[in-house]
Formats: structure tokens, sequence, C-alpha cells
């Protein structure tokens, strides 16, 4: 037995700040004091805290320590473990909280969260399938056994549950339909490709509780009446990769994979696919084409994958937090707990991965129909630096901006829709007055534009040409007539391509071009970039009334551009300068402003 | 600036490749998982190396191609010693990684995609590592570095020779 039980965060994030030194130092201390064997040090999920890693949780005094460094180490051992004393030093202290936090419940990042599908991220061992089962897991697949298959799907249909990899489709509607597709082979395929560039819930799920993964897979094949499943991973994910496998393994030992599982009459295989990096792929006709060994191109709908899918087989395709939502539902009395949360629309809880200008970044799991508002003041802790609050990007590629205006918008499948966004996977980006609305609108495109399969004209050419608008405009060569192209272009794309990335993608365009028209007018007519992130656009000059000469700018400044006495106001000089923006990082008195090119002198701006 | 020079191709040794295509003989649907096996045993997929795929899997060459080239994944080329993958993620592309390759370009003198012809880096961009709360985010073989701003990268680049 064990005398307490670690978890050290080891997903990117605090391995990033450094979680693996923390771990090797922890490991030292305890050998040191001859200890080691007394406490079980995990490499666990993520607690979704991501800014203020390395995390460690000491379990069951539930105590959170955080912005851990090696050194660190030698006082949490001593006085922890062996004294029985909190560390205070090291617990979460913010402006947001009076006296150092101690656990979850009294951190504010953590006060608005809902945890059903990260119920077990960060607790248990994601590479035991015994603290799995402990806490109920594989309960709901048992359940589910003992069920008419359509009974599953009714009650995932009953309790709301909506895809959430993309559209929002109805989950249970979708197994109906397969179930009811004519065949004795059919698939179930957990769609792990998570290409949304700004979002990683999937890849925290599968890494902190692959099992889940496996019982909704389950659940769904036996609802469905398939006996054969694929996880389509990205290669990116190598971590996920090898928990999922380890999860398959202690799966097939248990006797939960396999044939005639807990002795019915149920078979079922587990195979995973490894993507190859292609953005595309994510879309669920690429995917299965993927799958098969081909490039992975989408083709027409229909026929839909629940008729002819997998290998000319109905497959049913999911999203991993779908899947992971599943035995939350299937389990007794889970669908009315289900749909006790969330809005008339939208049941339960969604992940978001919430990045950008905010204060506290990180993984949040909330209920939907929570306001943009409390996601980044509650949640998020407000913006970075006391800058404004500009716009959040919502469904990355696919989706739109939301603007401050629009603060209190409830965030579920239909508000999104209607302002333009989508939920998407999930990705929430924050962005302050520092972002340029025609930049981000232009990364979107390029992104999208590199990621066009080619097959359909309207997507590969089209997207080329708005690209050459938007980078025409963004180094100052547009002309007024360019944003009724760019809104009819848009239209085109959106009505004549194949598939979801073509019929998407100018939306980051079209709802920055809703929101911030005089963005994009001042780019072309005054051909100037508010934002100082257009390099053509704007220069730098020094505040001379507030530059105290403390030469910070000058020592970072890697051209030397920077040039002033000590306790004088600094200058630039502008023939050196390359706008790299290193000297704005580090001035704390905020006195280099973004000004027009040609008024660097002028004095009254 | 890229100077071109003669870069001598280290032999290419196909002995162990047989053993490597040998499980998935007479499954075509798993050409990608074979690809990435030899991608992994040499680094990237060199022209002899596909051929003998073609041959032994009996996919047309031009098909394999297709394949591989439709996946970012798959390296054509060899690359350095230590790939320098610049996330190009929402989140860091809004704190700034554009001004962060910008400079790696600068030091190394190579574009994305490109390799430095002493073989030591290879620049790459890769879309959300899933460190956003560190934006900007870059890997260097496996180690990431967060939170980076340009003036920092010489001394981490310094760090790999
Ligand atoms: C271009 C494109 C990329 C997509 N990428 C993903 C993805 O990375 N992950 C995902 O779950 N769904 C993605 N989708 C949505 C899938 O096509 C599909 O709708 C989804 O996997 C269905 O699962 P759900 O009903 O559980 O949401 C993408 C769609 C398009 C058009
Ligand atoms: S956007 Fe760079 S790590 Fe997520």
């Amino acid at each position: 037995m064990y005398e307490k039980h670690l978890m050290i965060c080891g997903a990117t994030g605090c391995l990033s700040s450094g979680s693996n030194l923390v771990e090797e130092a922890l490991v030292e201390e305890l050998e040191k004091h001859g200890i080691r064997d007394k406490y079980r040090l995990v490499m666990g999920g993520c607690p979704g805290f991501c800014e203020v890693g390395p995390i460690i949780v000491v379990y069951p005094d539930e105590v959170f320590y955080c912005r851990l460094k090696p050194k660190d180490m030698a006082e949490l051992v001593e006085k922890h473990l062996l004294e029985g004393e909190i560390v205070e030093r090291l617990l979460y202290k913010g402006p947001d909280v009076v006296v150092p936090a101690r656990f979850y419940d009294t951190i504010p990042f953590y006060a608005k969260h809902k945890f059903n599908v990260l119920r077990t991220s960060g607790i248990i061992d994601p590479e035991s399938i015994d603290e799995y089962i402990m806490r109920g897991g594989y309960r709901a697949f048992t359940r589910a056994l003992s069920m008419e298959p359509l009974a599953i799907c009714e009650e995932v249909k009953e309790a709301g549950l909506r895809g959430r990899g993309g559209a929002g489709f109805s989950t249970g509607l979708k197994w109906e339909f397969t179930n009811k597709a004519p065949g004795p082979k059919k698939y179930v395929v957990c769609n792990a490709d998570e290409g949304d560039p700004g979002a990683f819930m999937d890849r925290s799920i599968l890494e902190g509780d692959p099992h889940a993964i496996l019982e909704g897979m389950l659940i769904c094949g036996r609802a469905i009446g398939a006996d054969e499943g694929y996880i389509y991973c990205r290669a990116e994910y190598p971590l996920a990769i090898s928990r999922l496998k380890i999860a398959i393994r202690q799966a097939e030992e248990y006797g939960l994979l396999g044939k005639n599982i807990l002795g019915y009459d149920f078979n079922f295989k587990m195979n995973i696919k490894e993507g190859a990096g292609a953005f595309v792929c994510g879309e669920e006709t690429a995917l299965l084409g993927s799958i098969e060994g081909k490039r992975g191109m989408p083709r027409p709908r229909p026929p839909f994958p629940a008729q002819s899918g997998l290998f000319g087989k109905p497959t049913t395709i999911n999203n991993v937090e779908t899947f992971a939502n599943v035995p939350l539902i299937v389990k007794e009395g889970g669908v009315l707990e289900f749909a006790a949360i969330g809005t008339e629309g939208s049941k339960g809880t969604k992940v978001f991965a919430l990045a950008g200008k905010v204060r506290n970044t990180g993984l949040c799991e909330v209920p939907m129909g929570i306001t943009i508002r409390e996601i980044i003041y509650d949640v998020g802790g407000g913006i970075k630096r006391g800058k404004e609050f500009k716009a959040v990007q919502a469904g990355g590629p696919s989706g739109g901006c939301i603007p401050a205006e629009q603060i209190d918008l409830p965030i579920d499948y239909d508000s999104l829709n209607k302002a333009g966004a989508i939920m998407g996977s999930g990705g929430l980006v924050v962005m302050d007055e520092g972002t340029c609305m025609v930049d981000l609108a232009r990364y979107f495109l390029s992104f999208t534009q590199k990621e066009s399969c080619g097959k359909c004209t309207p997507c590969r050419e089209g997207t080329k040409r708005m690209l050459e608008i938007l980078d025409r405009i963004s180094e100052g060569a547009g002309v007024p007539e360019d944003l009724d192209t760019l809104d009819s272009l848009a239209a085109s794309i959106k009505d004549s391509s194949l598939c979801g990335l073509g019929q998407t993608c100018p939306n980051p365009v079209l709802s920055t071009i809703r929101y911030f028209r005089e963005e994009y007018e001042e780019h072309i007519t005054d051909k100037f970039c508010r934002a100082g992130i257009c390099k053509e656009l704007f220069t730098y000059r020094i505040d001379q009334e507030k530059c105290t000469g403390c030469t910070a700018c000058a020592r970072v400044c890697p051209v030397d551009a920077i040039k002033g006495e000590k306790k004088e106001p600094h200058e630039i000089e502008q023939d050196l300068c390359t706008r790299c923006g290193s000297c704005v990082e580090k001035c704390r008195q905020d006195c280099i402003l973004v000004v027009p090119q040609g008024r660097e002198a002028d004095v009254s701006n | 600036m890229c100077v071109e020079v003669e870069t001598v191709l280290p032999e290419i040794d196909l002995s162990e490749l047989d053993a490597i295509i040998e499980p998935y003989l007479g499954r075509k649907e798993m050409v990608i998982p074979v690809l990435q096996k030899v991608q992994d045993h040499f680094g990237y997929l060199p022209r002899p190396a596909m051929e003998q795929v073609s041959r032994r899997m009996r996919i047309p060459l031009s098909r394999l191609y297709g394949v591989a080239t439709f996946y970012a994944q798959f390296k054509m080329k060899p690359r350095g010693r230590y790939i320098i993958r610049v996330c190009k993620g929402t989140a860091c592309h809004i704190q700034g990684s554009p001004k962060i390759s910008g400079r790696i370009e600068e030091i190394l003198g190579v574009e994305s995609g490109e390799t430095t012809d002493d073989l030591r880096f290879t620049l790459e961009e890769v879309a959300c590592i899933g460190a956003c709360a560190l934006a900007p985010v870059i890997m260097i073989n496996d180690d990431p570095h967060g939170r980076l701003s340009p003036d920092g990268i010489e001394k981490i680049l310094e760090k790999y020779s």
C-alpha cells in the first residue's frame, strides 16, 4: 500500500515548462530519504490549468501545487510528505485569490468548471484499467450489453448528445441510421485527428482517460451492431497513441475486447491507425479513405458513412469527446443527469481549449450555455497585462470571431451559428487590441488554402484568390473594391465546395469583415495597421514623455536600432528597425507606440 | 540565402527493408503504416526504398508517391540532426510565432521546409502541439521550448550542435 499518490502532470503543456525535470528531482529526493516505495508517482493526465504548470497534486490530501521548479522538491518532500505540513509557498496564488488556494474548489479558474468528460483526467493513472474500473468504468458498457441495441440509440438521443467534433449532429440519430442500415459487417470509427490548429482537448482526453473512449466505442458497437472499431489518431500525438495501445491491451486481457465479451453474443476488435498530417483527413469521408490507405480526399455525400462508410460498409464515425460522453449517458440514470446540464438545444458540458491573451490559459470543461464573459473573466481571469478584450475566435479555421460587443452571448451550438462562428471542436482563442483582424483572417485562410486537398475547383482556386487579396491588403496594396470581391468569392466557395473544408473556410474572413470592417478599411485607405502586426503598415515610436530611459528596449533589440543615454528618453532609428516587436514586449512603461508610417516624429499622434 | 554545395548522400542500405515490409505483404490498405515505418528507419523516404516498397507490395510507384506526397508527415529529402518545429497554431500565431520563425530563418539562413547545408537543422512548421498556454512554442526534436521571444532564440539554438 502506498501512503500517498502524487500526480504529476505529464501533458505537453507541463512538459514544456519542465515537469519531467521536476519529476526527476522528486524521485531523487524520495530516494535520498529512503522513502521512494511509500509513494506512488504517476505522470498523469492534464488537470487543465496549463498556465501554472508544472503541477503536482497530492492525494488523498488533495493539495494542488503549481509553478514548480526542481529545487522545490526538497521542501515538498521534507515538509509535506515527512512532516505532513502543507507548503504554502507552492500553492496557487493569483490576483484573484486572497489566501493561497489549496485545491480545485478554491481556485477561481476551476470555479465554473463542471467535470464530466474530464472526470478522471488528472486523478487516475491513465495506464491502469483497474483505476478506471474502480471509479465506475465499464459499468455503462455492461449495462448496454443487456439492452436492446435500438434502446441504446434511443437513450443517447433522449439525452440530447450532439457531436463534439464539428457540426453538432445528434449522436443517437446517427447511431440509429447505422443500426438500420442493412448488412452484417459494420464499423465504429473514432475521429481523433484533432485538426483545429489551436485546440488540444481531444488529446487531453486521449492521454488522460483512454478507457473512456474505448468504453464509448464499445457501447456504440453494441448499439449499431458493429464488431470492429478504428481509432484514427494524429501521429503528432505519440503519447496518446501509446496510452491507447496500453488501454486496448488491458481491455483485451480483461475480456472487454475480443470474442463473446462477458459471456454475451458480442465480439469486438479495436484497431489504431496513425494519421500522417493532413487537416482534411479530419473530414469524415477523407478520414475513411485514409484508413483504407488512400490519399485522404473527401467524397460527395450521400451516401453518408452510415450507409456506405469504411470499406463500403455502414459506419458510425464520432469525435473523441462525443465518445467520452457516452458512458455518462448510458450508465444507470445517466440520461436525466446528462440532460439536466446545458441549454434547451445543447445538452451537457463542453471542453474548451482556452488560449490567447487571457491570464489563465488551459483546458476548461463548462456547462453548455455559459457566456463568453464568464469564460474570459471568471475562468480566464481577464485579459493579460490589463489590455482591452477585442474578440474571441471560436471553432478554428471553420469558425468565426465574436466581438467584444457580444460578450454576453451564451456558448451553445445555435447561438454561435447565429453569430457567424461555430462550436467546432472547442478551440477558443482570445484576442486583445494587439491582434490584427485582417492578419487573423489571412492566417486562417492561408492554413485552409495549404490544406485544401485540391479535388474541387472552388476550394482549390477560390481560397488562393481570396488569400492573394488578403495578402495585398496587409501589404498596403489593397483597393476599396477588395471587400466586395472577398464577399462574393466567399459566397461561391461556400456554395459550391465539395466538403466541409471549403464550405466553412471563408467563415473567418466573413466574420472579421462583418464585425471589424473599419479595420479592413483602415488597412486599405489609411495604410495603417493599428494593432502593429502588418509590418508594412506601421512603425514604432517611443513616447518621449513616458520613456524613463531604463534601456530595457535597447538591450533586447536584435539589430541595435534603439539609441539613447541611460535615464534619458530613447529613440528608434527607423532605417535599422525591422519591427520585430521585441522591445514592445520588454517595455514596462508601455511607451512604445504603434503609429502610421511617416508619422514617427508627429508628437500629436 | 542558400549556398549550392555537393551534398554527398550516404549510401542507402536497403538490407533491412524487406523485414519492414514483410508483415504487410498483400495488405494494400496498410500502405501508410508501411511508409511510416520506412521513414522511421531512414529518416525520410529515399527513392530506392520507395521502388522496393512498390515492387514488393505490388503498388505502382506513381500511386505510392501519390499517397506519400499527400501527407505532410512524409519527407522526400534527408533531414537535419535536429528538427525545429515552429508551432503555427492559432494561439502561437497571435502571440507572435511569425516573429519567431522570422528570427530562426535569419539565423540559419534557411526557410521553412529546408535543411541547413551542414545537415544540422531542418526547419518545419506544425499545427498546435498542445502547449498553447506557453505560446509561442517551438519543438527541437522532442524538447518543447515555450514563452519565446525573438531575442532568446539564438541562445536556444546554440545548445544543439
Ligand atoms: C475539414 C474538416 C476537418 C475536420 N476535422 C475534424 C477533427 O479534427 N476532429 C473531429 O472530430 N471532427 C472533424 N471534422 C468533422 C468530421 O467530419 C465529422 O463530422 C465528425 O467526426 C463527426 O463526429 P461527431 O458527430 O461526434 O462530431 C472535420 C470536418 C471537416 C470538414
Ligand atoms: S497553438 Fe501553438 S501550441 Fe497550441
